[in-house]
């Protein structure tokens, strides 16, 4: 156990930034190549970040047998584990990085044969894949000793949950949050914060510690001041031109979503933000040419193919300033209160896009495309994720129609590139850029 | 010829080459099935065309195939459709176009402009090439479709919309001695279906226009004016729409 710790200590304080560090020194020996292609050059944080990802990964690999392990959602009131200590590990993130690596095809070979549907969530089938296999871009996920899953994001989680609690037999810490439709009621509200009153109970048993009350005010408060950075680094994309490309939120997404309520991840935050408003000042767009047209994107990236999609659209001029779901992070975060911090969880992640109702969704939408001063928006039409993709036709027609927006919908899948026809969704983008005249 | 032009619409199926006055007006045609060695068919069509619209004349691409025309300005077929279109109605419209392995709904707007436009998913079934299967297995000629059709007392349902399933439905349906005419008429009425889910939310009660090669088949446009409960009007030469805008494209950017 001693032994187990040094080696995950080290890992993170010293072997990590190590290797980051030699890394980089490598890189800057050999000299940045100029990212082709339509975009200007890349952010000085991005080097940042991934050295912060590649620690984290990495000395996730020495955290079970050191310290507690919780697997958790995307959408969990993770606040409440960190005053607990527990490394956290998210199989959505972990998903994802399969997902840019290509290699979901062969994760979800290894599941279908199991009997696991293409249907279900190619998310699911990534991580349930590298589990099967042992292949991943992480090289190996530590063993969790909890399982921390929230279905305000939507109810397959439930389930995949469920198949690991099965696997690891270990807990699962599950938190119900009804779907709202207009406003929260009380009710709903104190439900969930029951659930997160024993939900601590259970946190508490599996790290072997009391939770320290003050330090998860200090967590709330470090976690709604990470909310609020993102959202201040997001809102940089007002400016015209957008000092980045929303699809660039995607990859600085990491630490909101996976490190979110310590002090490292705000410290990210606060950099990158300094950052883009300098790229602001000096009037650098995210695209290297002129920015003539400013689209809004709803929905999870297409991982595979952010890449395509981007160039093909900046080579015509036309640059994501904002998404829906890079938002996500943002929004709620005014809501959390560290002088009440499990009252204002429960609204708070009740409180998230995909747990509220279509009217909610419209006017966000209008909102964001009006703030970012968006003329166009590309839905993306997401195979594997339902609740998102669920009323996007009708949401296409109303900002066309009530709000004077552009919007294309485009079929594809988040996570697996067998949905994905390359040759159609340029026809269709191509189409839709040539439709602005 | 001064101020000519010359479209060519490289389709899944066919390919079709038009070559047109700077008034719009068709000086010449070629309609042939698309062979897969384009560039070579493209040259050939081109060069027969270049007769009638002079050797200096513009050339404008549409279709899948449109990257592979040398020279050429290539446009997608949403754009080349709707400019097409409109040369013909000249007003704001809801477009259909049919194609091989296509089928999108067009909104045109009051200067020929695309507003919005909704395709079908990523498989044939919705579109011409569905037709061509499966009439093709019940060995069910193009010729006197319309008529069969319409005298055809009642449409078997057929309730597959995945070309291949419905192609083995189809056989079940003969053998279970349902009648031949009923069936036929049974899949136009499912693939009206499909193409009227993507007009939806386009204005009721319009004229719709209709173009591609499907909109020669008149048991479709039946079907389709009978889903879409809006009168129908296809486009003249409704299979050159794309082609005629691909030329219109480049005549109007000299």
């Amino acid at each position: 156990m001693i032994l187990r710790r040094l080696q995950y200590e080290l890992a993170a304080r010293a072997v990590g930034p190590f290797l980051t560090a030699l890394d980089d020194w490598q890189r800057r020996a050999k000299g940045t190549k100029a990212r082709t292609g339509p975009f200007s050059p890349p952010l000085e944080s991005l080097r940042k970040l991934k050295d912060m990802m590649t620690v984290h990964y990495l000395s996730g690999r020495y955290a079970d047998g050191a310290v507690p392990v919780a697997w958790v959602t995307s959408g969990f009131p993770v606040e409440l584990l960190r005053p607990l200590g527990f490394h956290t590990v998210y199989p959505e993130n972990h998903a994802a990085m399969c997902g840019v690596q290509r290699i979901v095809p062969e994760l979800s070979d290894a599941v279908e044969a199991e009997g696991y549907s293409r249907d279900l969530c190619s998310y699911v089938r990534s991580d349930l894949g590298s589990l099967d296999t042992g292949r991943s871009p992480a090289g190996r996920l530590p063993r969790p000793d909890l399982l921390a899953c929230c279905t305000n994001i939507c109810q397959t989680v439930l389930y995949w949950y469920r198949d690991l609690a099965r696997r690891f037999q270990v807990p699962l810490l599950l938190v119900d949050t009804p779907f709202v439709y207009g406003e929260p009621t009380d009710h709903q509200i104190r439900y969930v914060a029951d659930q997160l009153e024993e939900g601590i109970e259970m946190a508490e048993k599996v790290a072997g510690r009391k939770l320290d009350r003050a330090a998860l005010s200090e967590a709330a408060r470090l976690g709604r001041d990470g909310s609020q950075l993102w959202g201040e680094c997001l809102e940089t994309a007002r400016n015209r031109p957008a000092p980045w490309t929303g699809v660039d939120g995607f990859f600085h997404l990491g630490p909101i979503v996976a490190m979110r309520g310590t002090e490292e991840c705000n410290a990210y935050y606060r950099m990158l933000k300094d950052e883009l408003q300098d790229r602001v000042k000096r009037g650098i767009g995210g695209l290297r040419g002129e920015e003539k047209h400013r689209l809004l994107w709803d929905n999870l990236p297409v991982w595979y193919a952010t890449r395509e999609i981007t160039t093909l659209l900046g080579n015509g001029g036309f640059n994501f300033v904002c998404t829906t779901y890079t938002n996500a992070w943002a929004e709620a975060s005014s809501l959390i209160d560290p002088a009440d911090p499990i009252v204002s969880a429960a609204r708070t992640y009740s409180m998230v896009m995909l747990n509220r109702d279509l009217p909610n969704k419209l006017r966000l939408l209008s909102r964001m495309t009006g703030e970012f001063g968006a003329d166009g928006a590309v839905l993306h039409s997401d195979r594997s994720c339902k609740p998102y993709s669920i009323g996007q036709v009708d949401l296409k027609d109303r900002l066309a129609s009530e709000y004077g927006v552009k919007t294309l919908l485009l079929e594809a899948d988040h996570n697996d590139p067998r949905a994905w026809a390359s040759e159609l969704s340029s026809n269709r983008l191509t189409a839709f850029m040539e439709s602005f005249g | 010829m001064s101020g000519a032009a010359i479209g060519i619409d490289v389709g899944s199926t066919t390919c079709k080459v038009v070559a047109i006055d700077a008034a719009g007006n068709i000086l010449d045609r070629r309609v042939e099935p698309t062979d897969p060695r384009i560039e070579r068919q493209v040259e050939r069509l081109v060069g027969e065309l270049r007769a009638a619209a002079g050797p200096d004349a513009p050339l404008g691409a549409t279709g899948y195939g449109r990257k592979r025309v040398p020279g050429a300005r290539a446009l997608t077929e949403i754009t080349c459709h709707a400019r097409g279109a409109f040369a013909r109605a000249r007003r704001a419209a809801v477009l259909v176009d049919m194609g091989g392995q296509d089928t999108k709904v067009i909104r045109i707007g009051p200067a020929g402009e695309v507003i919005d436009f909704n395709m079908n998913d990523k498989c044939a079934a919705g579109t011409g090439r569905f037709l061509e299967v499966i009439l093709g297995r019940l060995q069910v000629p193009f010729d006197g479709l319309a008529e069969r059709v319409a005298a055809a007392p009642r449409a078997v349902p057929v309730s597959s919309t995945c070309t291949v399933f419905a192609e083995s439905e189809v056989i079940s349906l003969v053998a279970a001695d349902e009648p031949l005419d009923g069936i036929v008429k049974g899949l136009h009425t499912a693939l009206a279906s499909r193409v009227a889910a993507l007009a939806r939310g386009t204005q009721a009660g319009d004229e719709v226009l209709m173009s591609g090669g499907v909109a020669l088949n008149g048991a479709m446009v039946a079907a389709l004016r009978e889903a879409l409960a809006r009168p129908i009007r296809v486009l003249p030469d409704p299979q050159l729409v794309g082609a005629l805008g691909a030329a219109l494209s480049v005549v109007a950017t000299r």
